[in-house]
C-alpha cells in the first residue's frame, strides 16, 4: 500500500470552501498540544485566545482598529495580485501615504483651519501612495524592471524619507528633539466612532472599500479585464485587453488604499507623524490578501481573524502568562495550515495498493 | 456536539472563576517593555527591576508584563489591556508610550501610571528616569585618562537632551584631564541595532579614537573594540563577558529600589503624581566595577563617584560654555538647574560637531 499525492482533473469546489476550516482545525488541535505542554489549560487557553475578545464591546473595537489598515490594504493588493502584478511594496506605499497626508497636518498646525483638511489629508494620503506605487509599475511596463524587487527597495526609502522628515523640518519644536511631529489638530484627526473608545472612521472607510472592491472586481469590465490578464495572459492579448494599462491601474488603486490607509492609522490611532508607525502592515497585510483568497469579502473575514489573534494574543499574555512568542508561533502554524489545505484543491491524497509485478522490479 | 461544546463552556467558566479568586486580593502591577526581556540591556535592567520589586513585595503584589510593544499604534491598546485586566499601577519603560500613557491614563482616572524617562505629566501619571550624566561625568575622567591618541569616540542614538547632556558631561570630565580632547560623535538613529552599533564603532576606530562610548543598548560596540584591541565603556547593563579586557565600566540603570518605593507607596494608599529623577547617590545609577585601567585611574573615579554621591562635585558646575564661546546662562546658582539639564540642546565648548537637525 502507498499513499500518494496525485493531481485532480479539475479543482474541487468542495475543498475550496471546506479547506480554510479544516486548517483552523487542525491550528486549533496543534496549538491545544502546545497550550498543554507549556502546562496552560488548552480549553481556557483557546477561550482567552478566541471567545473572550468577541464578548465585550471593548475589545470588539480593538479588532476593528487592528484588521482597518490590514484590510484596506489587503483589498488593494488583491487588484494586483489578481492581475499578476506583483506589488510587494504595500508598506512603503503606506508610509509615504502617512507621510503626504501628515505634510498637511504639520502645515495647518495651530492655524484655525476648518474641516476641511481631514478629507484633504485623506485624499492626499491615498494620491501620495498612488504615485509612490506607480514608480515600479512605471519601471516594469517602460524597462522591463521586476516590479518585486523595485516596490520592496522602495519601502526602505519611504522608512528613510519619513525618518529624515520626523528628525528634521517636521519636528515638534516643543518635543526636545524627539523624532515625532507635534500631535494633529483636531481638525486633522479621524473622529472616534463610540465615546471611550478607540473605533474610527476609518473602520467604515474600510468597511465601502470593501464593498466597492466586491462590485468592481466582480461585476464591472474592468475587473473581469484585471482577472483575465492574470488568470489567462494569452487569452486576454487575443481579447485585446492592454495588460500594460492594467498593471498601472492595480497598482495604482494597491497604491492609494495603502497610502490612504497610512493617513488614517497616522491621523487615527497614532495622533503625529513617528518613526514606526506601522508594525509591518503592508507586509502582514500580503498574508491576509492570500488568506482571503483575494476576494474582497474573504479579505474582510481574514483580516478580522488575523486581528483577533493578535488582540487574543495579547489577552492570554496578560490573563495566562503565555509568551508573546506562542501568539507568532500561531500565525505561523495557521498559515502552514491554510497553504496545506490549500494543496488539497488541486491534489489529491491516494491509496494506491502496490502491485506485485512493481515490487519485483524494484527488488 | 452539543454535549461536547457544554463541556468547554464549562470548563472555561470554572477556568475563569478559579483565577478570578486567586488573583483578587493582591495588588496588580503592570509592566510594558520596548524589547524582548533577553535584550541585555534596556529592558533586561527594566524587568531585573521587576522582579528585585517582587523579591520584596512578591506576597502582596501580581505583576504582567507585555514585552516587545512597539512605539506604534499597538502601544495604546496594549497599556489600556493591562489597566482593563485589574491592573493598579502601570509602568510604561520607553520614552514613546508618552502620548499613549497619556491617553490611557484619562480613560482610567484611577489607575495610577508610571512613565521613564517623559516629560509629559498628570494627575495620575508620574515621570521617573536617571540622571545619567552623573555616571557620564565619571566616565570622561577615565577615558581623559586612558586614551592615548586624546580622541574619544561616542556612539549616539537620537539628539534628545539625555544624549546630549551625556555628551556634555562626558567632556566636561575629559577636558579637567586633557584640556584638548577631541570627541567624534556617530548618530545611529537607533536604540538597539547591533549591527549599526557595529559599523559606527569600527567608523569611529578608524577615525582614530582609542576609548569607545555609546548611548544606544547592545555590546556590538564592545565586541567590535575589545577586537581591535580599543577600550570602551558598557551601556544599560553589565558588558564586561563581551569584553573583559575592553570594559572599564558600565553606567548600570538599577529600577528595582524605585519600583520598590512606588509599589509600596501604591499598597499604602499614599501614591502621588511626581517627577522622580535619581541618581548615583540614590543608586538608580550604579557603576559596574572599575576595571582594565590603572591603580591611579580607578582611585580617581572613585573619588568623582563618591563626590557626585555626596554633593560636592556636580557635572554641570559653572560656569560653563557653550560651543558658540558664549557663556551658559546659570539658573542653578552654583551649577545649571534641572531643567536646564533636562531640556539641553547645546554643546559644549570644544565639541567639533553639529546638533543634526539644529
Amino acid at each position: 500500500m502507498q499513499l500518494v499525492l496525485e493531481k485532480r482533473a479539475e479543482r474541487s469546489t468542495t475543498i475550496a470552501l471546506v479547506s480554510p476550516l479544516i486548517a483552523i482545525g487542525l491550528t486549533l488541535i496543534t496549538m491545544s498540544i502546545l497550550f498543554a505542554i507549556l502546562g496552560k489549560n488548552p480549553i481556557s487557553a483557546l477561550g482567552v485566545y478566541f471567545i473572550d475578545p468577541l464578548t465585550d464591546s471593548y475589545s470588539l473595537q480593538e479588532i476593528a482598529v487592528k484588521a482597518t489598515p490590514l484590510v484596506m490594504i489587503a483589498i488593494g493588493l488583491s487588484f494586483c495580485y489578481l492581475a499578476n502584478a506583483w506589488n510587494i511594496g504595500a508598506e512603503g506605499q503606506f508610509l509615504i501615504g502617512a507621510v503626504c497626508g501628515s505634510w498637511l497636518a504639520v502645515k495647518t498646525h495651530g492655524t484655525d483651519a476648518g474641516y476641511w483638511v481631514l478629507p484633504a489629508m485623506l485624499l492626499l494620503g491615498a494620491i501620495g501612495g498612488a504615485l509612490y506605487a506607480l514608480i515600479p509599475a512605471i519601471c516594469k511596463v517602460r524597462f522591463g524592471a521586476s516590479e518585486i524587487l523595485t516596490s520592496l527597495m522602495l519601502v526602505y526609502v519611504a522608512d528613510l524619507l519619513l525618518d529624515y522628515l520626523v528628525r528634521g523640518p517636521w519636528r515638534d519644536p516643543k518635543g526636545f528633539n524627539f523624532p515625532t511631529t507635534a500631535e494633529f489638530d483636531p481638525v486633522a484627526t479621524v473622529p472616534i466612532l463610540i465615546e471611550g473608545g478607540r473605533l474610527h472612521l476609518g473602520a467604515v472607510i474600510t468597511l465601502l472599500v470593501v464593498v466597492a472592491g466586491a462590485v468592481l472586481l466582480g461585476k464591472t469590465i474592468k475587473g473581469f479585464e484585471i482577472r483575465v490578464v492574470g488568470a489567462a495572459p494569452r487569452a486576454a492579448r487575443f481579447g485585446g485587453f492592454n495588460s500594460n494599462q492594467l498593471i498601472l491601474l492595480t497598482f495604482a488603486i494597491s497604491g492609494a488604499l495603502a497610502g490612504m490607509a497610512g493617513i488614517i492609522e497616522v491621523a487615527g490611532p497614532v495622533g503625529h507623524l513617528q518613526p514606526g508607525i506601522s508594525p509591518g502592515y503592508g507586509f502582514t497585510a500580503i498574508i491576509v490578501a492570500f488568506l482571503g483568497r483575494l476576494n474582497p469579502v474573504g479579505i474582510l473575514i481574514a483580516g478580522l481573524f488575523l486581528a483577533l489573534t493578535f488582540i487574543g494574543g495579547e489577552q492570554a499574555q496578560i490573563a495566562m502568562k503565555i509568551p508573546l512568542d506562542v501568539t507568532k508561533v500561531f500565525q505561523g502554524i495557521l498559515l502552514f495550515y491554510v497553504l496545506a489545505c490549500d494543496s488539497l484543491i488541486l491534489y489529491r491524497f491516494r491509496l494506491i495498493s502496490s502491485s506485485p509485478k512493481v515490487s519485483s522490479g524494484a527488488a | 456536539m452539543k454535549k461536547i461544546l457544554l463541556a468547554a463552556t464549562a470548563a472555561l467558566l470554572a477556568a475563569g472563576v478559579s483565577f478570578g479568586a486567586s488573583a483578587a486580593d493582591k495588588l496588580k502591577v503592570g509592566f510594558i517593555y520596548l524589547g524582548p526581556i533577553g535584550d541585555l540591556g534596556w529592558t533586561y535592567q527594566h524587568d531585573l527591576g521587576r522582579l528585585a520589586m517582587l523579591k520584596e513585595l512578591g506576597d502582596k503584589v501580581e505583576t504582567t508584563y507585555l514585552e516587545n510593544v512597539s512605539e506604534g499604534p499597538d502601544s495604546e491598546r496594549s497599556i489600556e489591556q493591562l489597566a482593563r485586566a485589574g491592573n493598579k499601577l502601570i509602568f510604561t519603560t520607553s520614552f514613546g508610550y508618552m502620548e499613549p500613557t497619556l491617553k490611557v491614563a484619562k480613560k482610567y482616572p484611577n489607575v495610577h501610571f508610571e512613565h521613564a524617562t517623559g516629560y509629559k505629566r498628570d494627575k495620575n501619571v508620574s515621570t521617573y528616569s536617571g540622571r545619567f550624566y552623573q555616571g557620564r561625568y565619571i566616565q570622561g575622567i577615565i577615558a581623559g585618562k586612558v586614551s592615548k591618541t586624546g580622541v574619544l569616540g561616542y556612539i549616539g542614538s537620537f539628539p534628545i537632551p539625555e544624549v546630549i547632556s551625556g555628551i556634555n558631561a562626558t567632556m566636561l570630565a575629559a577636558q579637567t584631564i586633557n584640556p584638548n580632547i577631541k570627541v567624534k560623535i556617530i548618530w545611529v538613529n537607533t536604540w538597539f541595532d547591533p549591527g549599526k552599533e557595529a559599523d559606527a564603532a569600527k567608523a569611529l576606530i578608524d577615525q582614530g579614537a582609542d576609548v569607545i562610548m555609546q548611548h544606544t543598548d547592545s555590546p556590538a560596540a564592545m565586541q567590535v573594540a575589545a577586537e581591535r584591541g580599543k577600550l570602551a565603556f558598557g551601556q544599560d547593563s553589565e558588558m564586561i563577558k563581551f569584553g573583559p579586557k575592553t570594559q572599564l565600566t558600565s553606567i548600570m540603570n538599577n529600577w528595582g529600589p524605585y519600583y520598590t518605593k512606588r509599589v509600596k507607596a501604591e499598597l499604602d494608599g499614599t501614591w502621588s503624581s511626581n517627577d522622580e529623577w535619581d541618581g548615583l547617590k540614590e543608586k538608580m545609577l550604579v557603576m559596574a566595577p572599575y576595571l582594565n585601567m590603572p591603580d591611579d585611574v580607578k582611585k580617581l573615579a572613585e573619588d568623582t563617584e563618591a563626590a557626585i554621591v555626596a554633593g560636592t562635585l556636580h557635572p554641570f558646575k559653572c560656569p560653563i560654555t557653550a560651543q558658540d564661546g558664549k557663556e551658559v546662562e546659570c539658573k542653578g546658582g552654583k551649577n545649571l538647574d534641572d531643567g536646564q539639564i533636562l531640556g539641553m540642546n547645546f554643546y559644549v565648548k570644544g565639541i567639533d560637531d553639529k546638533i543634526p537637525g539644529k
